[in-house]
């Protein structure tokens, strides 16, 4: 028997019995112009020879530099054993689990890490994984413009503060979808001001609103008050957050008066590698009365005739398999082994790991950047309180203080020039630094003054 | 053989209509759809108020098996729903053409119900698909 599932002859069996001639006939139904021709930027295929040699040096262009770079992905320690489990066989290879009886295993992971997702953010269900953050956010907004009855328009408020990966993701998915998003200015400090919400107000009450905490910047949000407004105005709360932040922030299920009302994020900071930025996972949780508006797949436990507990797919009526082009998302899938790393980091930390984690990062953060502060010409491109990552206006441009630090084995942060859109704020001066628990005082030495020699270099070299 | 109640009128897509002597409809799936449906675990409930054309989606029956579209037998505008099956879906099972009724609606013009299939045409239904 061959090992690849479908020879030509088999091919061809099928084709003759439901009577076409050429494969590309299933697909007559898709007009013609929506066919790409070959896609671009997908290279030819490689031996396996060729593949590892190419991933070794990918894999290596990572590796050598003390990282203060974030920005949606952050270098957070791993214990050794979440990747040892996930490695094993019985998680890594196993298929997805709609065979109930024979995926108890993977069933019960993946409703433990519902049942930790929905405690951590406070929200009553989760669903088992979406792609990433900036897809889960998609999804979210889909979602809350299904969901809410009162405000149909679909118009959708998103903050600019929010990651703009993810306010450009959204807008992909969504664009043909009959959603209209609506940007919120941020104030001088790059935060939302709740005062300035009734700007927003139109005749077309806003269907959803999108606040991320803490946000692009790090900074932290008024969420209270402005989840408090979004309610009023008849919206439903998006809130995308970070994980580990939840060890120390309020969890967005108690944000204002009803708290939020769909929370995402990217599951990353929780024993995904950072990887040149993925593979990793997307997290969905709602409030209960949206449940059965969750995308994509959820784990329920159940009990078999004869009392014992089992756990199954649920709620999969609402899936693309039944539901076609009705279903509440057409992307059904979930990221298995990545959610295997981080429901196992997720028990080894356990809360107080988690939130003693999430301290060290912050009085990291809050120590390295009142440091970098007193270099001459530094200041806060953004003020007020972060988590774990903060904002910087450099007396020079940041692209060469990131370039300079790069060859002396530091990651400086994000250079803001490549993120900041249509902002109104200092771009080419913004840098973003990130910490976290794993960078040590001497790191910290090495990062001032690599900084401080970098800035003063570039400044020395533009008189 | 389901029941067909010779009373109602039908809709080819299961769906059944009373013209109530208030002038409302009331509108449920038929005996033959929750049987076909299997399980009824959740009903998903047009706004009140809401006006929908003869044929429109008006809410959603999902099943452990299956979501289904619900459609108006009639256009008209919803003006109640049953609560009820909220909490107790399963009375669609139970008796579909009772307690397990859907929505009424206040029929654009009820000589439209005119179309709708009588029982013995919706058997006809029926049994073709058997």
């Amino acid at each position: 028997m061959p090992f690849i599932p479908h020879t030509q002859a088999d091919v061809d069996d099928m084709m003759s019995v439901i009577g076409i001639e050429q494969l590309d006939a299933l697909f007559d139904e898709i007009p013609a112009e929506l066919i790409s021709d070959r896609l671009d930027h997908v290279p030819e295929g490689m031996s396996e020879m060729a593949m590892l040699q190419y991933m070794a040096q990918r894999a290596e262009q990572d590796q050598g530099y003390t990282c203060f770079l974030g920005g949606g992905s952050y270098d957070h320690h791993i214990p050794s054993a979440v990747w040892d489990l996930t490695a094993r066989g019985e998680f890594m290879t196993a298929y997805t689990p709609y065979q109930a009886e024979a995926s108890q295993g993977t069933l019960q992971l993946i409703y433990e890490y519902q049942s930790m997702m929905a405690s951590l953010t406070g929200m009553d269900v989760s669903n088992a994984s979406v792609y990433d953050g900036a897809s889960g956010l998609a999804e979210a907004v889909l979602m809350a413009v299904r969901a809410n009855k009162k405000n149909k328009a679909g118009r959708v408020l998103v903050a600019e503060s929010v990651h703009p990966h993810y306010t450009q993701t959204t807008r992909n998915i969504v664009r043909n979808q009959n959603v209209d998003i609506a940007s919120i200015a941020c104030d001088a400090n790059g935060r939302i001001d709740p005062a300035s919400l009734d700007a927003m107000i139109t005749d077309t009450p806003p269907s959803a609103l999108i606040i991320q905490q803490p946000n692009f910047f790090g900074g932290l949000e008024a969420v209270d008050a402005i989840t408090d407004w979004a309610h009023a105005q008849g919206a439903l709360v998006i809130a995308v957050v970070n994980p580990m932040s939840l060890g120390i922030l309020q969890p967005p299920g108690a944000w204002g008066e009803q708290g939020a009302d769909i929370a995402v994020g990217d599951g990353q900071p929780f024993g995904v590698p950072m990887a040149s930025g993925g593979p990793s996972f997307g997290f969905i949780c709602a409030r209960g009365t949206l449940m059965r508006q969750l995308p994509g797949r959820i784990i329920g436990r159940t009990e078999d005739l004869e009392g014992r507990v089992g756990y199954a797919l649920t709620l999969q009526a609402r899936e693309q398999h039944i539901r076609r082009g009705k279903a509440t998302s057409n992307i059904c899938t979930n990221q298995g082994l990545l959610v295997t790393a981080g429901t196992i980091y997720m028990s080894l930390m356990g809360p107080q790991g988690i939130r003693e984690t999430a301290l060290d990062c912050h009085r990291k953060a809050n120590a390295l950047r009142q440091r970098l502060l007193q270099v001459e010409g530094v200041s806060e491109l953004f003020a007020g309180p972060t988590f774990h990552e903060f904002a910087l206006k450099l007396p020079v441009p940041a692209a060469g203080v990131v370039e300079q630090m790069m060859q002396q084995g530091i990651l400086a942060g994000l250079n803001l020039a490549d993120f900041a859109g249509g902002m109104q704020v200092a771009a080419e001066q913004g840098l973003l630094v990130a910490v976290t628990e794993k960078r040590t005082e001497t790191e910290m030495d090495q990062y001032v003054a690599a900084f401080t020699q970098a800035i003063a270099a570039t400044a020395g070299a533009n008189t | 053989m389901s029941d067909i109640p010779a009373e109602l009128k039908y809709a080819a897509t299961h769906e059944w209509a009373k013209l109530e002597e208030d002038g409302t409809v009331t509108v449920g799936i038929s005996d033959h759809a929750q049987s076909a449906l299997g399980d009824v675990v959740y009903i998903e409930a047009p706004e009140i108020g809401l006006t929908v054309g003869a044929q429109e989606e008006a809410g959603v029956v999902e099943s452990v098996k299956a979501a289904s579209d619900i459609y108006a037998p009639v256009g008209g505008t919803i003006c109640a729903v049953n609560d009820a099956l909220t909490d107790a879906p399963e009375t669609v099972n139970q008796d579909p053409y009772g307690d397990g009724w859907f929505f009424k609606l206040t029929p654009t013009d009820a000589a439209d119900l005119d179309d709708l299939l009588d029982a013995e045409a919706y058997a006809e239904v029926c049994a073709d698909e058997e």
